[in-house]
């Protein structure tokens, strides 16, 4: 097994040595591990970011494969399980919590309340509008990136990061929804999840104490 | 008048839910900040929009 200094030392010293302390100190959770989810908390335990909470009610199914993490080995585990093995693979020292649950108005608050940026992942519409509603509104100390519009396959320029209502970074074309005739595919969905990801790595490198415990 | 994501609209007096409706949003798909604080669901029909109310309305698309 991999020793927790070599893994460290192999982190791009071509950053300043700040920059991975400011990293393995952040807290960020990812709610949802669908296409989004499961490519955004791979990129951030790829970028040594040091506490993940990740949150899913669901299991790997076949449909999956197509533009999320999972290999044919997962089909049938619990998304969070499956992320489990997968980050364990990437960044065995990372501390990372799950929690299988379906997120609700009730209690969305509570389990998100430790970490000061949430990623909003969700597959449906009218859950992505509850989570941020309901977290801008109870947790004022949070920041939410959180993902619209990655269906099809236009023009990946399109797919675009802003910044909306108080503490909310929107990452996506903010159009392209999906339904009959429209479908998600690998490629836009991880440039939005590559938005994502990196939106909240300037929070935590550029935006004083976002991420921090204590934040 | 009222401003609803930067522009102006003359829609004193009418709910938010009423405002929703009428320009065509999905109230179950927005979040909605009015003077920077962010309306429960529950309230969008009892909310009523006054003069000088700055309204943010964002609606959300599927696919994650």
């Amino acid at each position: 097994m991999i020793s927790r200094e070599e893994l460290e030392r192999a982190f791009d010293a071509r950053f300043p040595p700040e920059v991975q302390e400011k990293l393995r100190r952040a807290r960020v959770a990812v709610a949802g591990l669908g296409g989004l989810g499961s490519n955004i908390a791979v990129m951030l335990a790829r970028s040594g970011v040091g506490h993940l909470l990740l949150v899913d009610f669901d299991r790997v199914d076949v449909t999956n494969l197509n533009r999320q993490m999972y290999l044919i080995p997962h089909l049938g585990m619990t998304k969070c399980g499956a992320m489990e093995q997968i980050i364990g693979q990437i960044s065995p020292y990372l501390d990372i919590r799950t929690r299988v649950i379906r997120v609700t108005e009730e209690n969305a608050a509570g389990l998100f309340a430790e970490y000061p940026i949430v990623c909003e992942a969700f597959d449906r519409a009218d859950q992505k509008a509850m989570l941020v509603g309901t977290l801008l509104r109870s947790c004022p100390q949070t920041t939410l990136v959180s993902g619209s519009g990655m269906a099809g396959f236009g023009d990946a320029n399109r797919i675009r990061t802003e910044r909306k209502l108080s503490r909310l970074y929107l990452c996506g074309d903010q159009q392209t929804d999906i339904g009959d005739g429209m479908g998600l595919m690998a490629p836009r969905v991880a440039v939005c999840a590559g938005h994502m990801a990196n939106k909240v790595i300037q929070l935590i490198l550029q935006d004083e104490g976002a991420g921090q415990p204590g934040a | 008048m009222a401003t609803v994501n930067g522009r102006a609209e003359n829609i004193a007096g009418i709910t938010l839910g009423e405002y929703l409706a009428r320009a065509g949003y999905l109230p179950e798909r927005v979040v909605v900040e009015r003077n920077l604080e962010i309306v429960p669901r529950s309230m969008l029909g009892s909310t009523v929009i006054r003069d000088g109310d700055s309204i943010e309305i964002l609606q959300f698309v599927g696919g994650g």
